[in-house]
């Protein structure tokens, strides 16, 4: 666990970019610090790792003050992952993702064996591993970036907005290969972000800064997406809140009905459309197990007859549910009213028509 | 009266290696000697004085400036302050063209441990190099295209000033100009021109060639 007690850091030209910051950050979790540009997430992160040194205040990592670790041993412990990869130009691949374990003595041999399984563990082909950064994709820059943060193994990992140069379809797959990483790994994650969807779909915890450096609320996305402490943080997170958090809530409950005769299947329990009087209709499928409500829901809107087909890993229908019982759902997963209704209220007015989360009772 | 030949091969033939200190050949290694101990000198005198510049950023300015003012004096003033000094030795020349070397070199380190971008440096330190190790094994060879263009300057113009000096009896290849001048006989001149042009374009693919085999990873390369 990493914790910060009561940390600010002020620069020498008197700027404060941390403000008295304390908080807990949960061993084998990520841990989201977002906020808008300047807030001092950078700072913070760096902090970690002493490469800035806390002005007043603490952060001690497993209980231990990090001042009183050596900084390059402390930071041998702790994978540090940047926006630009930062890879060393003059290093072949294999050689970039070995650098800590050659720092900390290992043999060449046992480093590049090591390397090339890195690679492969964060979906590199290994043929990559004789090439130099400049011959790499920044999305495959990025990953070798990751893989030389893992390659000792350290229990934290310090990411640094590293996603955020590539484009959209990449960053979205590099999320998603974070993400299934961190299942197997179950690593402490500190990452840093601006974008606040990327938060929240890496999360599971998300602090919210403001410029000042100052937290503005520390909780877990879908209660971040119900309930934000306050204007700043619900402006933060932007529109169609409600919708957003439907992407927390499982859609395993979603009572299902039995495949209607209208819904046209193959011979292997396939669906491949609802039959209207012009012929087959668009269908819209989930798969309870996997998917979110938000996917049930998308499914349903889909279907010319608000209806979505539920389907199993094989893609074989498994049922149906109506927009009853989606709604049956949705209402059960409401977000508090009672208590909240000043915060309710000016969220209506100033994240405008998405936000519907005061209406349902 | 015939007219005289642009080059006469048979002077050449005899005058290069009669076994005197006024062989061609024996220039030509003078030459070679004085061009390159000053870059030499230059490279090691360079290297430290450059990290010192980029270590203590107000040294920078006034190294920068002394320098960019011995490389505006003519490089005769040079040779004769030194001259009282040396004598009419090598030393005479070498000294002033350390200077020059030293102009061209200490910019190119600087510059060169400024080519390394940021986020690489930052990633060194955030995987826990100590900073001796962090210079020797990131910064110093990310610096290496930059040095080595600063290199191929430095040899290349020490080269065609060796023979400056051979006012002072000291400018290997270049003693032939003043041979031919005195004498009105153009074919030690042309011999000259040819063999320092040769020797610069030669020793300037040498460095391109060892820019090649050091920094493979050199983007630069690519679209050179
Ligand atoms: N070395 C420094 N000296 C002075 N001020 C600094 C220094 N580094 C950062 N700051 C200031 O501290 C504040 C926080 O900076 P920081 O880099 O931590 O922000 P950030 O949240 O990471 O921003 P971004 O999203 O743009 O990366 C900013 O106002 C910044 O200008
Ligand atoms: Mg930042």
């Amino acid at each position: 666990m990493i914790t910060f007690e009561d940390v600010t850091k002020r620069y020498r030209d008197g700027t404060v970019a941390v403000d008295d910051l304390s908080l807990e950050v949960p061993t084998g979790a990520i841990t989201v610090f977002v906020g808008p540009s300047g807030c001092g997430k950078t700072t913070s992160l760096r902090m970690i790792n002493r490469m800035i040194d806390a002005t007043s205040g603490r952060i001690t990592l497993d209980g231990q003050d990090v001042r009183e670790i050596d900084p390059p041993t402390l930071r041998r412990g702790i994978g540090y992952v940047i926006q630009q990869a930062g890879l060393f130009p003059h290093r072949k691949i294999v050689d970039n993702v070995a650098t800590v374990p050659y720092l900390l003595g290992w043999s060449k041999k046992k480093a590049r064996t090591r390397a090339m399984e890195l690679l492969e563990l964060v979906g590199l082909d290994p043929g990559l591993a004789g090439r130099y950064p400049f011959q790499l994709s920044g999305g495959q820059q990025q990953r070798v970036g990751v893989a030389r943060a893992l390659a000792a193994d350290p229990p934290v990992l310090l990411m640094d907005e590293p996603f955020s140069a590539v484009d959209p379809i990449v960053r979205a797959s590099l999320q998603d290969e974070l993400l299934r990483l961190q299942s197997e790994l179950r690593k402490t994650i500190v990452f840093v972000t601006h974008d606040i969807d990327e938060a929240v779909k890496l999360g599971d915890t998300v602090a919210v800064m403001r410029v000042g450096g100052r937290l503005a609320q520390m909780a877990g996305p879908a209660t971040l997406l119900t309930e934000p402490a306050d204007d700043f943080v619900r402006e933060f997170l932007g529109r169609d809140r409600g919708i957003r958090r439907l992407s927390f809530i499982s859609a395993k409950e979603v009572r299902l009905s039995p495949s209607p005769s209208d819904l046209v299947t193959d011979e292997d329990g396939r669906a491949l459309g609802w039959r209207t009087a012009d012929g087959l209709a668009a269908h819209g499928t989930f798969n309870p197990e996997t998917d979110s409500l938000r996917v049930a829901l998308d499914a349903a809107l889909l279907s010319p007859n608000g209806t979505a087909v539920a389907v199993d890993e094989e893609g074989r229908v498994r049922g149906v549910a109506g927009r009853d019982a989606i709604d049956e759902l949705l209402a059960e997963y409401a977000p508090p009213a009672a208590g909240r209704a000043p915060g309710g209220s000016s969220g209506g007015s100033s994240s405008g028509a998405g936000d519907s989360e005061g209406a349902p009772a | 009266m015939t007219e005289e030949p642009l080059v006469r091969w048979d002077w050449i033939a005899r005058n290069w290696a009669n076994g005197g200190p006024t062989a061609i050949s024996a220039l030509l290694e003078n030459h070679v000697v004085m061009a390159f101990l000053p870059v030499l000198f230059g490279l090691v005198v360079a290297l430290p004085l450059g990290l010192a510049c980029v270590r203590w950023r107000w040294l920078y300015q006034p190294t920068a400036a002394l320098m960019n003012v011995t490389y505006s004096l003519p490089s005769l003033v040079l040779f004769s302050i030194f001259l009282s000094v040396t004598g009419l030795t090598r030393s005479t020349v070498v000294i002033p063209l350390t200077f020059f070397a030293l102009a061209v070199l200490i910019p190119a380190v600087v510059d060169g441990l400024a080519s390394v971008p940021d986020p690489v440096r930052q990633s060194a330190v955030a995987m826990g190099f100590r900073p001796a190790r962090r210079l020797l094994r990131v910064e110093l060879p990310v610096a290496v295209p930059v040095v080595l263009a600063g290199l191929r300057v430095a040899t290349v113009s020490s080269i065609s000033l060796v023979s400056v000096g051979a006012l002072i009896g000291q400018g290997g290849l270049g003693n032939l100009f003043i041979d031919g001048w005195q004498r009105q006989f153009y074919t030690p001149i042309v011999v000259g021109i040819v063999l320092i042009v040769l020797l610069a374009v030669l020793a300037d693919g040498l460095l391109v060639l060892a820019q090649r085999l050091l920094t493979p990873w050199s983007r630069a390369r690519r679209t050179a």
